[in-house]
């Protein structure tokens, strides 16, 4: 009895949450699916489901410009990010001593301001009279028609921004993994520090690289905020699509159509790169700190 | 024990010494080196961290600004008028303050709750359907928000359910749960079984066992991951748009008068949520650390 029992107490501790998960994430992807292959507009009704798939062909075709540029502007902010990230967790990791947390709190200073309100902020930052250029352009050290707001740069300086401490973290993490005997150990067997970083510190701390590709590429690829604050209507990405479908054309089986494209073109990417390169455990290791 | 740790320091000692190019000169001139690129570093990291700081420093010295139209984009005045007698002058804006709040809380409490229960299981035991778990949990915290609220959105509108308050906390406990599950389920990895099984064996019950010894012990994954579904949810943006209907939340409010410009009122919201945070925030890392020591 006692067996049986503790042997189905797991299932007991999964139902509630297992249930929520299945209702409000499960079902409605499924039925996103469902949807995404229906014809009809917002007028007679949707319906006629499972076997109109040129809905998957309009969405890639129409809005190919769309496509790419989330592609871009999310691959693009990557390096960057990556860039600016690996030197900062490197020096947290080996120098930031007994102040390592202090640095990693100032890092994530940005996530205690509202995500869009800081993205307005680089609006009012970036603006043709703002904060920045004002100042330059009365100096005359840039063009009076000089502009950085409703630009590309100006998306992808957004999405650095917004996404650069969900680099930072994790390579900390990987770096901070780093037995400083294995370096030590490098060293005695008379590599240069160039080596010992490239051969030893390099490969250990990939892991952390990886994970933190992922938490930057899948919000900045999908986000609409940073497009439409920052970019003007020239700069919009997939997710303004997305939005547009929903909320101005109220088009849902295209929305679904571009949405569940979205999603499976980046999980397929997670998974096969997860499987590729195990950067679960540093995920779960990023999610904790 | 003493000899012997000389003889290996010397051991490691000597080969390096007799290396050709590591002379001590060659050796200072590497030390030199470091001690430039380790400075470098150093500036870098500060650099960097004024840039994050530069849009929140931006949002505090606007919030103390005296606009003379709606507009506050240019500097025009210091006033604390809007730390005071002001703040709550715009009706709208405080009601969504409001249904942040309660938002936040409520999704909290359930993500805390159903995630906990999730993260015990995952963590305690092996049983079937663990793999399939697991995955969609993963899928649930990579799947893009705006694929998360546009299918929600749909479902909400083809079940005819009225979006709302009910619809986003629904949401927002959906994708709180994961992030609280990791949390927990890392620290229940950690816990030596043993430790229950005594409970046991000096009498006490399951409930009683849970209760006790088991939460206790669990006890800093699941506040570090309530902390973490408050700021997750009291922030959300595209998730809550797809569910919200005519509900108005604070990251809403704000966007929707983005194009007209923000009222300082807003900005001041801002620093006090961003002022709490920091002050949890210490107060949780002074606490764990005390705990620790």
């Amino acid at each position: 009895m006692r067996s049986v029992r503790s042997k189905l107490t797991p299932y007991y501790l999964m139902l509630p949450g297992g249930l929520w998960l299945a209702v409000f994430f499960a079902v409605p992807i499924i039925m996103m699916i469902g949807l995404s292959t229906m014809t009809g507009n917002i007028i007679s009704g949707f319906g006629d489901t499972w076997h109109h798939f040129g809905n998957y062909a309009v969405g890639f075709s129409q809005y190919k410009a769309e496509w790419i540029r989330s592609a871009e502007y999310a691959g693009l902010g990557c390096l960057i990010s990556i860039a600016l990230s690996y030197p900062i967790a490197y020096w947290i990791a080996f120098y930031g001593g007994a102040r390592k947390s202090t640095y990693l709190f100032l890092i994530l200073l940005p996530f205690f301001v509202s995500f869009v309100l800081r993205t307005i902020a680089w609006n009012y930052i970036l603006g043709d009279q703002g904060l920045l250029l004002e100042p330059l352009k009365h100096l005359h050290l840039v063009p009076q028609n000089f502009r950085i707001l409703a630009t590309g740069p100006a998306v992808v300086i957004g999405i650095v921004y917004n996404y650069l401490p969900f680099m930072i973290l994790p390579i900390y993490v990987a770096l901070e993994r780093v037995d400083p005997r294995v370096i030590e150990a490098g060293r005695d067997l008379f590599a240069n520090p160039l080596t010992v970083f490239t051969r030893v510190v390099l490969p250990l701390s990939l892991p952390g690289v990886f994970a933190g590709v992922l938490l930057n590429f899948v919000p900045a690829a999908s986000d609409y905020v940073n497009a439409s604050v920052l970019g003007g209507t020239g700069n919009t990405m997939i997710g303004n699509v997305i939005y547009d479908q929903y909320f101005v054309v109220q088009n849902y089986p295209l929305q679904a159509s571009l949405s569940f494209s979205l999603m499976g073109i980046l999980l397929i990417g997670i998974f096969s790169y997860a499987r590729a390169l195990g950067t679960e455990e540093v995920l779960e290791a990023a999610a904790a700190a | 024990m003493t000899g012997g740790q000389g003889v290996s320091a010397s051991t490691l000692e000597r080969p390096s010494d007799s290396a050709p190019g590591s002379g001590p000169k060659a050796r200072r001139k590497v030390r030199q080196r470091r001690k430039t690129g380790e400075r470098l570093l150093h500036w870098f990291t500060w650099l960097l961290i004024i840039w994050l700081a530069l849009p929140i420093a931006v949002v505090i010295a606007f919030s103390f600004n005296n606009p003379h139209g709606r507009y506050n984009y240019s500097w025009t005045g210091f006033t604390f008028k809007y730390w005071g007698s002001q703040l709550f002058a715009i009706p709208g804006l405080t009601s969504a303050m409001e249904h942040s709040i309660m938002v936040a809380v409520i999704a909290t409490i359930g993500a805390t709750v159903l995630g906990t229960f999730v993260g015990l299981a995952l963590g305690k035991y092996k049983f079937r359907g663990q793999g399939a778990t697991n995955l969609v949990q993963f899928a649930c915290i990579a799947a893009p928000e705006v694929v998360l609220g546009s299918s929600l959105a749909t479902f909400f509108l083809q079940l005819k359910i009225q979006e709302g308050a009910f619809t986003v906390i629904a949401a927002h406990i959906m994708f709180c749960m994961s992030f609280v599950a990791i949390t927990v389920r890392a620290r229940v990895i950690g816990l030596d079984p043993s430790v229950e099984e005594a409970a046991k064996d000096l009498g006490a019950g399951p409930w009683e066992t849970f209760r006790l010894v088991t939460l206790p012990m669990i006890m800093p994954g699941v506040i570090a991951g309530a902390l973490l579904a408050f700021a997750l949810s009291i922030d959300d943006f595209i998730t809550t748009e797809f569910t919200s209907g005519s509900f108005v939340t604070y990251p809403l409010w704000i966007w929707s008068v983005s194009r007209q410009g923000l009222p300082p009122q807003v900005n001041v919201m801002g620093a006090i949520v961003f002022a709490v945070g920091v002050i949890f925030a210490i107060a949780n890392s002074v606490v764990s650390r005390r705990r620790a020591a």
